[in-house]
Order: structure tokens, then sequence, then C-alpha cells
């Protein structure tokens, strides 16, 4: 059974592979352990890219699971790494996307509070990705009319209008020819 | 729309059926009279461009036959991540250069065959064959396609009754490629499990029915 050259992902059946001498080892179909560990990979990747489709648009998710030089027949050893890998990052990613989520919440009341009294929120600019949204719409909170309105306190909330223009405002402009 | 197609269900070495029941391979050899899109064909992209939409191409690892293929991925030591199946290897190149781009007849077939059902479709030279094919386990020391690089063993591979021809979802012996000079090709879809006999098959017609339209 071939190991990968770290020899991680060793399972305890080719640990215990070398038999004591005069030891009687019987023969052990491990068609039923790949079977549900194949199953069981399915079942994570399958949980794995829902996850994935619930974190979009965030980004900063790491998402790999190291390949193991396939395609090939996989070893025992070698499928219970993938496995375990598998979960591990489901784990670590459903955790990320739960505090992202707490911090998003607290961005989205911000945003409320922010537009019921904004003189208590000056300068605060809260932009999509801090609410886990695609695009580039932003609230921040600015003086109206500039010096006088910082003077005076008239504060309100800005939101802009997204994301600006792939191919700019207007028509293109003329290109320079040289007189030469 | 094509006449009745002959599909065939090629071998698959014992190895390799024991630890997947399911695995197939489904081809069928069809003509190849020109190589430059059509038209029609063209149109065929800019419609599907439209229609596939980012937040689509986001959902295709959801879908049931794209995910089926990326589990196999997965059970066969490939990280779809890393090297992406060809159902999202699409959707990626459609994000990125903003549209289905159109590169000839034989390859906007195949990418139209697998953006609509979500089944790769794999093409070789369809006179280069060896009798019939199917999927096995590479031997230490074969070469693919005869004369090209050695593989280590136990790859599994697309084979002819002579040896490899290619790495299953990786590269193909120059001698098996399809290319301009190839007049007859062999369109073959990988069954896995979960993907039900009716895509396989639809893929295979929509691949077959492209590669017959005409200006």
């Amino acid at each position: 059974m071939a190991l990968n050259p770290k020899g991680e992902g060793r399972a305890i059946a080719e640990l215990l592979a070398t038999p004591a001498p005069g030891v009687f080892s019987p023969e052990v179909d491990e068609r039923a352990a790949r079977r549900s560990l194949l199953d069981q990979i399915a079942k994570l990747e399958s949980e794995l890219a829902s996850l994935f489709c619930s974190a979009y648009p965030r980004t900063g998710f790491d998402w790999r699971v190291p390949s193991r030089g396939g395609p090939r027949i996989l070893s025992l050893g070698e499928l219970e790494a993938i496995r375990d890998e598998l979960a591990d990052r489901l784990e670590d990613n459903r955790r990320e996307l739960s505090e992202r989520a707490l911090v998003e919440e607290h961005n989205r009341r911000l945003i409320e509070e922010m537009l019921l009294e904004p003189e208590k929120h000056r300068w605060v600019r809260v932009g999509n990705c801090d609410i886990g949204e695609p695009g580039c719409k932003h609230w921040h909170v600015r003086p109206r009319w500039g010096l006088l309105g910082m003077l005076m306190g008239w504060w309100r909330v800005r939101i802009s209008s997204g994301c600006p223009l792939a191919m700019g405002r207007g028509p293109a402009p003329r290109p320079r020819h040289s007189s030469t | 729309v094509t006449a009745e197609l002959e599909l065939r269900r090629g071998w698959v070495g014992e190895e390799l059926a024991a630890e997947f029941p399911e695995l197939g391979l489904i081809h069928v050899t069809r003509p190849i009279a020109r190589w430059r899109s059509p038209r029609t064909v063209k149109e065929r992209l800019k419609v599907m461009s439209d229609r596939f939409t980012g937040a689509k191409a986001v959902q295709v690892r959801q879908q049931p036959v794209p995910w089926a293929y990326r589990v196999f991925f997965r059970q066969i030591g490939i990280d779809p991540d890393d090297r992406r199946t060809p159902p999202e290897a699409a959707a990626l190149e459609r994000m990125r250069a903003g549209e289905f781009t159109s590169r000839n007849l034989l390859d906007d077939a195949l990418v139209i065959a697998t953006v609509e059902t979500g089944v790769p479709v794999l093409a070789y030279d369809g006179e280069r064959m060896d009798g019939d094919i199917g999927l096995r386990l590479a031997l230490a020391g074969e070469r693919l396609g005869g004369d090209g690089r050695d593989l280590r063993g136990g790859e599994i591979v697309v084979a002819d009754e002579t040896g490899p021809m290619a790495v299953l979802f990786g590269d193909t012996g120059a001698r098996h490629g399809a290319n301009t000079a190839t007049r007859e090709v062999l369109l073959a879809a990988v069954q896995v499990k979960g993907v039900p006999d009716v895509s396989v098959e639809e893929a295979l017609w929509i691949a077959a029915d492209t590669l017959a339209e005409a200006d």
C-alpha cells in the first residue's frame, strides 16, 4: 500500500500491518471500510460545497484540501487523511463564517444607528464588504455643507451609488493625433 | 438533429470497478468535417453566456451532477479547487473571459455539452483507436500513447487495447489527441456515482449534434 512521502495519514490498519513472527494474521477485507470512507468524503464534500455557497461573496476562506497525486485509487490511510482534512476544513470555515456573520450583524445594526443618529457616529463608514454583501455600496456619515456643517453639527449619512462604471462615464476621450 | 447515435459502454478494469462500481465510460464516434465553428454554434455560446450569471457559476458545485464529479475528484486524489472539474472550469472561464469564447467546433461542442448537462465530455482521435476503449489503472513502465511520457503505474487512464491513451481528466497522448487533421472524433463521457444515464446520454447527444451543425 503506497504512502505519501511524508507518511501522513497512515491508517491504524497499516500501522498494525507488520505481523510479529509466528503470529497468524487473518485476511482483512478493506472494502467495507473503503466504501464507508468514500461515502463520508462525499457527505463532507456536499457540506463544504453548501458552505462555500453560503460564504459567497466573502473572501479569505481556505477551501483547499491538498491533492494526493491522483487520479488513482487511494490507500485506506489516504482516504482517512482526506476525510479528516475535509472535516477540519469544514469546521474551520464554519467557525470563520459564524464569526464573520456576528461582525456583519453588528455592522448592520451600526448602519441603522447611523441613519437614526448620524451626529453620534461622525465620519463612520460602513461598506457592503463589512456586511457580507457584494458590490461597492457604502454608508458614510459626513457633515452637510462641509466645514459649516461640521461647526453647526449638521451630520447626515451619504449612501454611495455603488461600484464605479467599468467603462467610465460618457464617451471615451478622443485619441490624440500627432501633427507630424 | 443527429440521427440515432450508437452509444457504446466501454470496459472498466476489475480493480477500478471494485472501488467505483458506478464508474463508466460511454462513447460514440462521429465524423468531423470542419474545424471552424459555424455561426449557429457561436450564437448558441453567446446565448449560454447571457444565461450564465455569476450567481449560477458560484452554485455549480452544489448542483447534483457537477457535485458528483467534484466528489469523484476527491475520491481519486485530485483537489477540485486546484484542478477544476470540467463543469467548474467552464464556469470559471466564463467568469474570467466574460463569455464562453468560441475556439473551434470540437472545443465548442465539448463546452456546450458540459455546461448544459454538467457531464464532462472528452474527445480523442477516433481513427487512432485500437479496439474498444475503457478505463483501467496504468501499469508501471507503460507510456502514454505508446511513446509519450512514462506512467508511474496506478494512474487511472483511458486506454484502448494497445495501451493508455490519456490520463483520466489529465493529459492526452500526442497520438490520440484530436487535431485539425482528425476526420473522426471519439466523444467519451465519464459516468460516476450520482450521475444518471440520461445526463450522460444527453451530453453525448448535445456534443454530437453540435459537431453536425452547419452554417
